[in-house]
């Protein structure tokens, strides 16, 4: 199951996070996970939030350039090499992962935010071997 | 539709005009304003010496500094109780430069307004929305008496609020919108903001577009924007030679047509004033022939651009001139490199994810010059190899068309300066170049 991850395109300014953050506070949407990565211009924010087509309105209509991207969120068990397993499956079905952040739900258990430009086979490959996705519901519900 | 025959006359017949009128105007400025006669003078010419056209080049330049020098009356021909109106420029360096139109001017303005208007497709059947700004800017004047002469419904809407401009143009029913290429995209972007489409939920058919160059990546734009039908032509003037109505495109968009009844264009080269042949581009000077009130001869409009005498397929028989490449005002040197923000923007637009606003800002790094373009996304990404994309392709496109390296920056939508009169697209922080 895929789920949505919120983008945002910022320039390297001071104060610029600062300012979609605030647009994001005053419109009640919360932050779950986020991944920002930069060059020396710009950069990209990417976010997990409990509320992904919203935050993206209120963004465009605040003058960022914000989009929906679709994603997969995967639960990843709390023991060593359990990664290692899930990419190693990844890579054997030859699907490339464009990237990746952590995403901290409970104590217990870890998911990992990926983005690939395979998303349904990748999908079917870790349903296939019984690797546990996310659901949006179940990301609108924390 | 063609509004005077004068439009279509043969080469003899204007030449034989142009030359009466030549010769009447002359001697009326060596008569009645001294800066000129004291010029003429010098130059040891005498209005006698004028027999033929191309003596015409044998007569000294009038340059923006010469108005600036007789500021504010000086090189005017008649009493100032025989002026109707005043016109000023914004002045934005020094005085304004000022100028002056007495009845008849009044009258030679609407006229040549009224052929320019024509020529862009307008009639009496049209509503026009006038969103130049009202006031010491000849736009805005020039072109509601052109258009009101015509008959056409005019909506002096002059510029800013633009949301009500919106509403005008759907509740009004606009057909006819006078503005600045960028302007008239400005709108557009309000529009679409208040959820109106101007493709369909408006009846904008018409664009009389002028006071900014109209680069072809512009009308494709504003086509984008406003609709494929809509007739978007571009028009040609300056307040020190009466404002809009020297010159304006016809439909089939191959230059614009001159009032040459009115002004005779030479093409010059800028650094020697050498007179240039037929096609050649160079600097355009202007003699008004037809002017009471300040008739300007061999007015160097700084504008560079060339000439095409063919007979159009409209049927007008005026001298075209070429959409200009530039003025030569806003020519940048950077690196030794000539720039014309034009370039530019035809790169800018031609660009896939780019909106069509931009920032040219020149800096001195060092000794040496520093080019950055300030360019805002149209499309949102969520991929770096996206965003390298669009820059790399500006970049490597500045590279063909100026042989120049610019640094691009990326910024998000709106974040750049909206223009609603003549758009300030050059910030050159460079001192004493």
């Amino acid at each position: 199951m895929t789920a949505k991850q919120l983008s945002v395109f910022i320039e390297n300014r001071r104060g610029r996070l600062g300012e979609v953050l605030k647009v994001l506070k005053d419109n009640n949407v919360n932050i779950l996970s986020m991944s920002l990565a930069d060059t020396t211009e710009y950069g990209l924010l990417r976010l997990i939030v409990n509320a992904p087509d919203h935050g993206r309105d209120v963004l465009l209509s605040a003058g960022f350039s914000s989009m929906i991207t679709d994603i997969l969120i995967v639960k990843v068990p709390h023991v060593a090499g359990s990664l290692q397993e899930i990419l190693t499956i990844v890579a054997e079905n030859n699907i490339d992962i464009e990237y990746m952040y952590g995403l901290s739900v409970e104590a217990n258990d870890a998911t990992i935010v990926v983005k690939t430009n395979e998303l349904k086979r990748a999908c079917e490959v870790l349903k296939k071997n019984k690797i546990d996705t996310m659901t949006e519901e179940e990301i609108e519900a924390l | 539709m063609i509004w005077s025959k004068n439009e279509t006359l043969s080469r003899a017949e204007m030449e034989a005009l142009q030359l009466e009128r030549l010769k009447e105007t002359v001697f009326r400025v060596y008569e009645k304003v001294e800066p000129y006669r004291r010029k003429m003078d010098e130059a040891g010419i005498k209005p006698e010496d004028i027999t033929s056209l191309s003596d015409l080049s044998r007569l000294p330049f009038v340059t923006k500094q010469d108005l600036r020098d007789n500021y504010p009356f000086g090189l005017f021909a008649v009493p100032k109780t025989d002026l109707l109106r005043i016109h000023a420029s914004s002045g934005t360096t020094g005085k304004p430069t000022v100028v002056g139109y007495t009845k008849g001017d009044m009258d030679t303005w609407t006229e040549c307004v009224s052929r320019i208007a024509c020529a862009g497709g307008a009639s009496a059947e049209d509503v026009a929305q006038i969103c130049f700004g009202y006031g010491m800017f000849t736009g805005a004047l020039g072109l509601h008496y052109g258009l009101e002469n015509i008959g056409a419904t005019i909506v002096p809407s002059s510029t800013g609020n633009s949301e009500k401009q919106i509403m005008y143009m759907k509740d009004f029913g606009t057909t006819l919108l006078v503005a600045t290429p960028s302007y008239a995209l400005r709108l557009a972007e309000v529009a679409r903001e208040i959820g109106v489409d101007p493709k369909t939920d408006l009846n904008v058919k018409i664009g009389l577009v002028g006071s900014e160059l109209l680069t072809d990546a512009m009308r494709e734009e504003m086509h984008r924007c406003w609709g494929d039908d809509m007739l978007i032509t571009s028009n040609y003037g300056m307040s020190e030679l009466m404002g809009p109505g020297v010159s304006g495109e016809c439909e089939y968009m191959c230059g614009m047509h001159i009032n040459e009844d009115f002004f005779i264009p030479e093409i010059i080269n800028p650094e020697t004033g050498e007179v240039l042949p037929e096609g050649e581009w160079g600097e355009l000077v202007i003699t008004c022939i037809k002017k009471e009130a300040l008739p300007l001869i061999r007015y160097r409009t700084r504008d560079i651009t060339r000439l095409h005498y063919e007979k159009c397929k409209c049927g007008r028989t005026t001298v075209r001139m070429e959409n200009l490449s530039g003025r030569s005002d806003d020519m940048l040197k950077i690196r030794g490199v000539n720039v014309f923000p034009s370039q530019i923007e035809e790169v800018v637009l031609s660009v896939d994810g780019l909106g069509p606003h931009y920032e040219i800002v020149v800096e001195r790094d060092g000794y040496a010059d520093k080019l950055t373009i300030r360019v805002e996304l149209a499309t949102a990404t969520d991929s770096f190899k996206e965003l390298e994309r669009i820059e790399k392709e500006i970049k490597s496109k500045l590279r063909v068309v100026l042989g120049l390296d610019a640094k691009i920056q990326l910024e998000s939508p709106n974040t750049l300066a909206r223009f609603e009169g003549k758009a300030k697209r050059v910030r050159d922080l460079r001192n004493g170049v």
